[in-house]
């Protein structure tokens, strides 16, 4: 409106660069601005000097070594539970790799139970069935309200460890046992061939995927809708167990048996890791449950109303119309939830299942006592992870937020 | 063509509309697959809940000198055991004499506690500075002991139990709530510089496990303070709950900053005032009140996280219960069960209060929204 009005009136309070006396460093807004951050960026820089320095003065005195001189030193100590090979006599690193690819095996396997059984629970607790809506409500808030600790601690002490011993175990119809030694699973034992079952699997999925795909379209085109589901079961089965018999069996199960005081064969589990598990995954899910149940709360009323208007059985309401929008709202909570299950599962130092903190934080640091260079890679490590994890996130939103005009 | 000449009879009015009986038909029996579901809870309900009532009160041992009634009697709870360590349980190896100063200073702290917390009560700035000024230092003398007050001194390897995870919450709280406001405020500044460095921290830290910034603080934090300079076994992971737990409030209150409408600032810059006022009598006062539901959440987490402080060798409630637990003395099949009972009964009761509390608070601040 008033053009050449525009900031003209107000710069000379601002004070001009002519008039930039001693008195306008301070009423300057911009020039406060930078010797505010100097003065941070001094104290800092400051506070991070002295503690260097007197971390090295230390360091030195106590004979503690700098840089990763440890790195490939001989770790001299066993752990029990490893996914790659390891000795005493494997190096520091060695250990440090063991104990990483503990973290994330917990993680990973806890992450896929508690996710479905969060749900379950979440979709429990929006039941019109009373009895079951409490119930789902009593355990979320017996989740919520007691610390992960507690809960370890009570399934490792006073459930897995009062188990009875392997001659007593408890029998799954003699698939599974349990006992104070761990879970015995079936151990899948591969023959010649059994890559060739997994491809075909493989290619049922694709292909099942790539129907899926067709009859969307086909749907969008012509409106006719394909037996989806049917379909997809049949490509996903079929392939798979035509190459299990045409190969002559590749496949086997190995099934744990008592041969005198232990069970032998199988896939044994140690009592630390199922705690673990068991433990993150109930306490995971009771939160899951509740951003499941806010995410479905959170769709409209009216969305239910107008697909019953257009004449949507319950089912497929779900399905095409509440679902899709309330997964936006449950997928961001739901990956901080999943951050949280790797970050908890640090908790393994508690009861012993060796993991990056017990192992690495834990007794490498004990044995070399290099506190800043162990901490710095275990917390860097954790920091990638969640940092990867919500970059993903990030991208996922990019792709299914909301598209707005 | 068809025309009506009589009206039609009146349908009957339905069977039941209300009573228990319509809301069981309602809620429990409302399809056959609901049906089915109810009967089956039900059972297992008759299954599961009886035994467990049966083990809590009419099994479970109540009073016994040690464990061996307890050991005879393994199908109920050994609450006896419970009732002996109960001292301990609350004091740790606090002098018996001297465990006044304990409960005073719990009470104390529950009294302005409740007085923050208590919507519209009075002056509730100057419980404030009490509770975060004053309160931390006459606390710390009480327990700790100042001789010249003709306290003796009480060395904190001594303190334990309940009394310590309360003491370790409290703390947290009271050093994270303004850390964690000034760090909202680094993290939504104009300076680049300030901007910078709270997002490092405050993503840092959240980025880790509790566990790894209290290994942090209890092995590099002496490496980090002159040489010579001891610190002590308990001030350290202290140190660390506070830079944890301040890193989350300051997302929770930059979530409240971020909520207040864009008019309020203006307003305040209008009305001439500068930064620190702006903040101080117009933006905080309304976002902080905005954000309480989430401290009182992020407080939760913070009373369950104090659990891990045993890994760096404090003496807290479950650490006490384990040290109680291993007693030769009360060993026994039923000892674990129980005092994980009791564990979880107190933590329940607390948390649930609190969660229960926070939600009630929001749906007070959230009155004026509802239609």
């Amino acid at each position: 409106m008033f053009p050449y009005h525009n900031g003209r009136a107000c710069a000379p309070a601002r004070g001009s660069p002519h008039s930039a006396a001693m008195g306008s460093l301070f009423t300057n807004a911009r020039a406060r601005g930078y010797v505010y951050q100097a003065v941070l960026a001094a104290a800092l820089v400051a506070l991070a000097t002295l503690a260097w320095r007197n971390a090295v003065a230390n360091m030195a005195a106590r004979g503690i070594p700098m840089g990763f001189g440890f790195w490939d030193e001989t770790a001299g100590f066993d752990v029990n539970q490893s996914l790659i090979s390891y000795s005493a006599l494997s190096s520091y690193g060695r250990a440090f790799w063991v104990g990483l690819l503990n973290t994330l095996l917990v993680g990973a396997i806890s992450i896929a139970l508690a996710t479905p059984l969060g749900f379950v629970v979440g979709v429990a607790r929006l039941s019109p069935n009373f009895i079951l809506s409490r119930l789902a409500l009593i355990y979320v808030e017996l989740m919520r309200n007691t610390p992960l600790l507690l809960q370890l601690y009570f399934w490792y002490n006073a459930v897995l460890k009062a188990l009875p011993g392997p001659k007593q175990s408890l029998s799954f119809s003699g698939v599974a046992f349990l006992n104070n030694r761990g879970l015995y699973l079936p151990r899948p034992e591969f023959a010649d061939g059994a890559g060739l079952v997994l491809v075909a699997l493989l290619a049922g999925i694709a292909a099942a995927v790539a129907f899926a795909l067709y009859a969307r379209r086909r749907q969008a085109l012509t409106g006719q809708i394909s037996p989806v589901a049917l379909v997809a079961t049949l490509l996903i089965l079929a392939p798979p167990l035509a190459a299990y018999y045409g190969l002559g069996r590749p496949l086997d199960f190995s099934f744990a048996e008592l041969k005198g005081f232990n069970l032998r064969g199988g896939l044994q589990l140690y009592p630390e890791f199922v705690a673990l598990v068991f433990g993150l995954v109930t306490y995971t899910a009771g939160f899951i449950a509740e951003i499941v149940r806010a995410g479905v709360n959170a769709v409209s009323h009216g969305q239910t109303e107008a697909a019953s208007a257009l004449g949507l059985p319950r089912g497929r309401t779900l399905r095409l119309i509440i679902v899709p929008q309330a997964m936006r709202l449950i997928i961001p909570p739901l990956t901080s939830q999943w951050l949280n299950i790797v970050k908890n599962s640090s908790l393994a130092v508690f009861i012993g299942y060796p993991d990056l903190v017990l192992v690495f934080a834990g007794t490498v640091l004990n044995q070399t006592q290099a506190a800043m260079q162990v901490m710095a890679v275990t917390m860097g490590v954790y920091l990638a992870i969640s940092l990867a994890l919500s970059a993903l996130l990030n991208a996922f939103n990019a792709r299914f937020a909301l598209k707005e005009r | 063509m068809f025309v009506r000449e009589a009206s039609e009879p009146e349908l009957p009015p339905p069977l039941l509309t209300s009573g228990a009986l319509a809301w069981m038909r309602a809620h429990l029996f409302s399809s056959p697959l609901n049906t089915i579901t109810t009967l089956l809870l039900v059972a297992l309900a008759v299954w599961l809940v009886p035994p467990l009532i049966a083990w809590a009160t009419v099994d479970a041992v109540w009073s016994a000198p040690d464990g061996a009634l307890c050991r005879a009697h393994q199908e109920g709870a050994c609450w006896a055991f419970i009732w002996q360590k109960l001292g301990y349980l609350l004091y740790g190896s606090y002098p018996f004499e001297q465990r006044w100063r304990v409960d005073l200073t719990e009470g104390v702290g529950a009294v302005l506690i409740v007085w923050l917390l208590w919507p519209g009560a009075p002056r509730r700035d100057i419980g404030s500075g009490l509770f975060f000024v004053a309160c931390p230092v006459a606390a710390y003398l009480l327990l700790a002991g100042a001789p010249m007050l003709g306290l003796s001194r009480v060395d904190t390897i001594l303190w334990g139990g309940v009394f310590v995870s309360l003491v370790t919450a409290l703390v947290g709280i009271v050093v994270s709530l303004p850390l964690g406001v000034l760090l909202a405020l680094g993290r939504r500044s104009s300076l680049p510089f300030v901007r910078a460095a709270s997002v490092v921290f405050i993503e840092v830290v959240r980025g880790v496990p509790f566990i790894t910034v209290l290994f942090m603080a209890n092995n590099m934090l002496p490496l980090f303070l002159p040489p010579g300079g001891e610190s002590d076994r308990f001030i350290r992971p202290l140190v660390g709950i506070a830079l944890f737990s301040a890193a989350y409030m300051a997302e929770e209150v930059r979530g409240g900053l971020q909520t207040l409408p864009r008019g309020q600032y203006e307003g305040a810059m209008a009305l001439g005032l500068e930064y620190w006022r702006m903040m101080g009598l117009i933006v905080l006062p309304q976002a902080l009140v905005l954000v309480i539901p989430g401290i009182v959440n992020n407080f939760i987490g913070l009373f369950k996280d104090t659990t891990l402080v045993s890994i760096v060798g404090v003496n807290d409630f479950l650490e006490a219960l384990d040290h109680a637990m291993k007693d030769p003395a009360w060993a026994g099949p039923s000892i674990f069960a129980t005092g994980y009972a009791f564990a979880a009964l107190f933590y329940f009761v607390f948390c649930y209060a609190m969660s229960r509390y926070s939600a009630a608070m929001e749906r007070r601040l959230a009155a004026g929204r509802r239609r």
